[in-house]
């Protein structure tokens, strides 16, 4: 199964709550993205960047379990961890945490969205402590597991803009 | 660089004064001509243009007696470059995940699971 369509992550951010939408489409079932999500193995596989190696240190993919990754880039290593709440096939909610920041805390929900023919819309939305922690997170550089994005401009300031 | 952005955020994140940044598009105007839609005072609008002003998102005549705000256009290009670089760093995350689709649906049939079979149960919770 190939797509023959390049998909388009697009991103939202949402003017009333410090949150990041990303959605995006796959050549999969909703089966299949959610054991990318929870599988350590083939988590590890593609949530990259390219050029970082991850290692999973701990992964308990269930309700109430927990995980933590660090990614490695030669003598840089950036570890993350955070809780599973909920795990099931339609839904992940989970936190969020860079150790280097270590009192910012997001929350993430991750839905994947039947669209039949073996095609799934995945929605992840990132729901951080305040505005404050969103833009740090944004203007870090650190993209890391934050599927982020950002409305275009566009949609930040209404018709017209620049 | 990366401070500037984070103040342009931290700007932005204001409803205020998003939308005086969205007036701003169609033209220069004066501090009198921004606060006349919103109830709040010439001095509490004031604070806001001086929040974008340090941001840099705006600009104001220093001269000039009326000392309209202009918009600083250049800013905002290199906003969207950035956050193109950010969606286009988490495209690249999911053109990855696309190939292991890809892999995983080819080999769900011939019984090769090696990458597709952990040695913890996922999958099974709830």
């Amino acid at each position: 199964m190939t797509t023959t369509n390049p998909a388009h992550a697009t991103i939202e951010a949402d003017p009333r709550v410090p949150i990041i939408r990303i959605t995006r489409e796959f050549a999969g079932t909703p089966e299949q993205l959610f054991r990318a999500h929870t599988d350590p193995d083939l988590f590890a596989r593609w949530i990259g960047p390219h050029n970082i190696t991850t290692k999973i240190d701990h992964w308990d993919a269930r309700d109430g379990g927990s995980w933590r990754f660090v990614g490695i880039r030669g003598d840089e290593e950036y570890a993350f961890r955070g809780c599973f709440h909920t795990v099931s096939p339609e839904r992940i909610v989970q936190t969020f945490t860079w150790e280097a920041m270590p009192d910012g805390v997001s929350l993430e929900t991750l839905r994947f969205e039947d669209l039949g023919d073996g095609r799934t819309r995945l929605v992840a939305e990132s729901l951080c402590d305040s505005f404050e922690g969103r833009d740090a997170w944004l203007a870090s550089g650190m993209e890391s597991g934050v599927n982020d994005g950002y409305a275009k401009l566009d949609a930040l300031l209404g018709d017209g803009a620049v | 660089m990366t401070d500037q952005l984070s103040r342009v955020f931290a700007a932005l994140a204001d409803p205020t004064r998003r939308d005086m940044v969205a007036r701003l598009t169609a033209g220069d105007a004066t501090v009198n001509d921004l606060a006349a839609p919103y109830a709040v005072t010439v001095q509490a609008v004031s604070k806001h243009l001086k929040v974008l002003e340090e941001a840099g998102l705006v600009s104001r005549t220093r001269d000039a007696q009326r000392r309209p705000v202009h918009l600083e256009a250049e800013v905002f290009d290199l906003m969207t470059k950035w956050i193109e670089r950010y969606r286009r760093q988490a495209e690249e995350r999911y053109q990855r995940l696309d190939e292991l689709l890809a892999e995983m649906n080819d080999t769900s049939d011939t019984g090769r699971t090696g990458d597709t079979q952990p040695a913890r149960q996922e999958g099974t919770a709830s």
